[in-house]
């Protein structure tokens, strides 16, 4: 698999695009949507909420399992994507497209968010 | 976790080079899924999958006196099991409790083989040879004697059929016979653990790879699928099937899980744990203990194994097993709960998912029955 260069990535495997007018896309890797399996439904923070670098914004439920949401990034939640609630498989089958998360307007960004190549490293460790 | 090395079964190259994704299954290093569950389960459920159920394990039991030993250490009627039939039945300890869920298949009028679930195998194994000490009977480990292959799925008739000469059609379910597939010898047999019809394949390990693409050409045209552990657990589900370790464990007897009608007392003989189990049928009756039901989510999360059920604030009872279910397009899961709850459509229960009270509606078992 591979992770798309212009993205930037966390440790928790989240990826953020680059921002437009300080609005940045979040969603969750190819390689955690894989480890999770079949994406049945997904808990995602509610527009005009603040969420907090690092901290849990919501939920993703699999066949197997739940995992919390991590949001790479602090900042105001401007946009979900309806089409993931409605169908979760997106993350499984579009993973850094269409299967995107939410949207949020950057107030703080961690300095130690990954490259697609340093995440390509940290998931093959 | 154990440090000693997973066991790989006889068809362990086949599912790398499918891609599967693996998993440790009590110490076997099992295939999860090959490509998406769902899609598995799907397919299972329309047309027909493949499983490798190597892990299981098999114990053989022969001699003059094996039906009289596994009458002694198991709860079912075992001698009365006609040749070429077979019986779901348990193991249990000398207080009640359950040591495992087996099927018991005749093979001939002194041989039958036993199939343990892969944690419990070395404990019914064990449990076995000690019950079975002054019998005139060998209780012979064979789990390095077999691979096990499960074809399951309404095509999966046809698709066996078109590599055997054995007679499928007279192949009752619960039945199994000796026989030939892809030119290898094999024990058909008519079982399985997905509620759909379809058949379960014991062959040598060294036959496996040969059997396993042989079906896989043979559903080429019909849509079998390899499938994995995980949707094995989503359709069993479905499918109200116990777990040993979910629905059953040492702590419960077959009557607590609702599954009572495994003990035959009427049978000839004494058995382990029959003065236990024989208070535990009365109370049964009498005090009915918690229920095994069914639960239907209302919205979509899905309740986890642990997860407390709840009624008017009160805990009712503790999920054992739970999934998001292709079939019904929901979150579904089995719980015991209180008698009081436990009837179908009864009002107000819901389940504690991390803090929040989710509505779920109490149903009969099974989720799903096939159409016959």
């Amino acid at each position: 698999m591979s992770n798309p260069q212009q993205l930037r990535y966390s440790k928790e495997h989240e990826w953020l695009s680059g921002a437009e007018d300080g609005v940045s896309t979040v969603g969750i890797t190819e390689f955690a949507a894989n480890a999770l399996g079949d994406v049945v439904y997904a808990q995602l923070p509610e527009v005009g909420s603040t969420v907090t670098a690092g901290e849990t914004c919501g939920e993703l439920e699999s066949t197997k399992s739940v995992s919390d949401l991590y949001s790479p990034v602090g900042g105001e939640i401007t946009e979900i994507n309806e089409d993931v609630v409605n169908d979760p498989s997106l993350v499984n089958t579009a993973p850094f497209e269409g299967g995107w998360l939410f949207k949020v307007r950057v107030a703080d960004e961690p300095d130690d968010l990954l490259s697609a190549d340093e995440y390509s490293a940290h998931t093959a460790g | 976790m154990s440090s000693s090395p997973l066991r790989l079964t006889a068809l362990d190259a086949v599912h790398r080079s499918l891609g599967a994704t693996m998993t440790d299954f009590a110490g076997w290093d099992m295939p999860l899924r090959y490509g998406s569950e769902r899609d598995e389960h799907h397919a299972v459920r329309t047309a027909a999958g493949l499983f490798d159920l190597s892990h299981m394990g098999e114990i053989t039991v022969t001699g003059p006196q094996a039906a009289a030993l596994l009458d002694h250490a198991l709860v079912g009627n075992i001698g009365g099991v006609r040749t070429g039939r077979a019986r779901y039945t348990m193991i249990c300890s000398e207080d009640g409790g359950i040591l495992d869920d087996l099927i018991v298949y005749r093979l001939a009028e002194s041989e039958y083989m036993v199939v343990a679930n892969a944690s419990n195998a070395q404990v019914v194994l064990d449990a076995l040879v000690e019950r079975g000490a002054g019998f005139d009977a060998e209780v012979r480990d064979d789990r390095d004697a077999y691979a096990l292959l499960a074809v399951q799925g309404p095509e999966s008739p046809g698709i066996v059929k078109a590599l055997t000469d054995a007679d499928l059609d007279g192949l009752k379910y619960y039945a199994g016979l000796p026989g030939t597939v892809a030119g290898v010898p094999a024990l058909i047999a008519r079982t399985g653990y997905t509620g759909e019809d379809g058949f379960e394949l014991f062959v040598k390990p060294e036959h496996a790879v040969e059997l396993w693409q042989a079906l896989t050409k043979a559903g080429e045209g019909v849509g079998l699928t390899p499938c994995g552990l995980s949707c094995r657990d989503t359709l069993r589900l479905e499918a109200g099937m116990p777990l040993y370790g979910h629905e059953l464990s040492t702590a419960l007897t077959p009557f607590d899980a609702g599954l009572g009608r495994v003990v035959k007392f009427e049978k000839e003989g004494d058995f382990v744990g029959r003065t236990a189990l024989e208070a535990a049928a009365e109370r049964a009756a009498s005090a009915p203990p918690r229920v095994l039901v069914g639960l239907v989510a209302e919205g979509r999360r899905v309740p986890r194994a642990g997860y407390r059920v709840v009624a008017d604030g009160e805990v009712i009872g503790e999920v054992t097993s739970g999934a998001p279910s292709p079939t019904l397009g929901k979150p579904i899961a089995m719980a015991y709960v209180d008698a009081a709850h436990s009837a179908p459509g009864t009002a107000g229960v819901g389940v504690d998912i991390r803090g929040s009270h989710e509505p779920y509606e109490v149903v009969a078992l099974p989720f799903y029955r096939r159409e016959k």
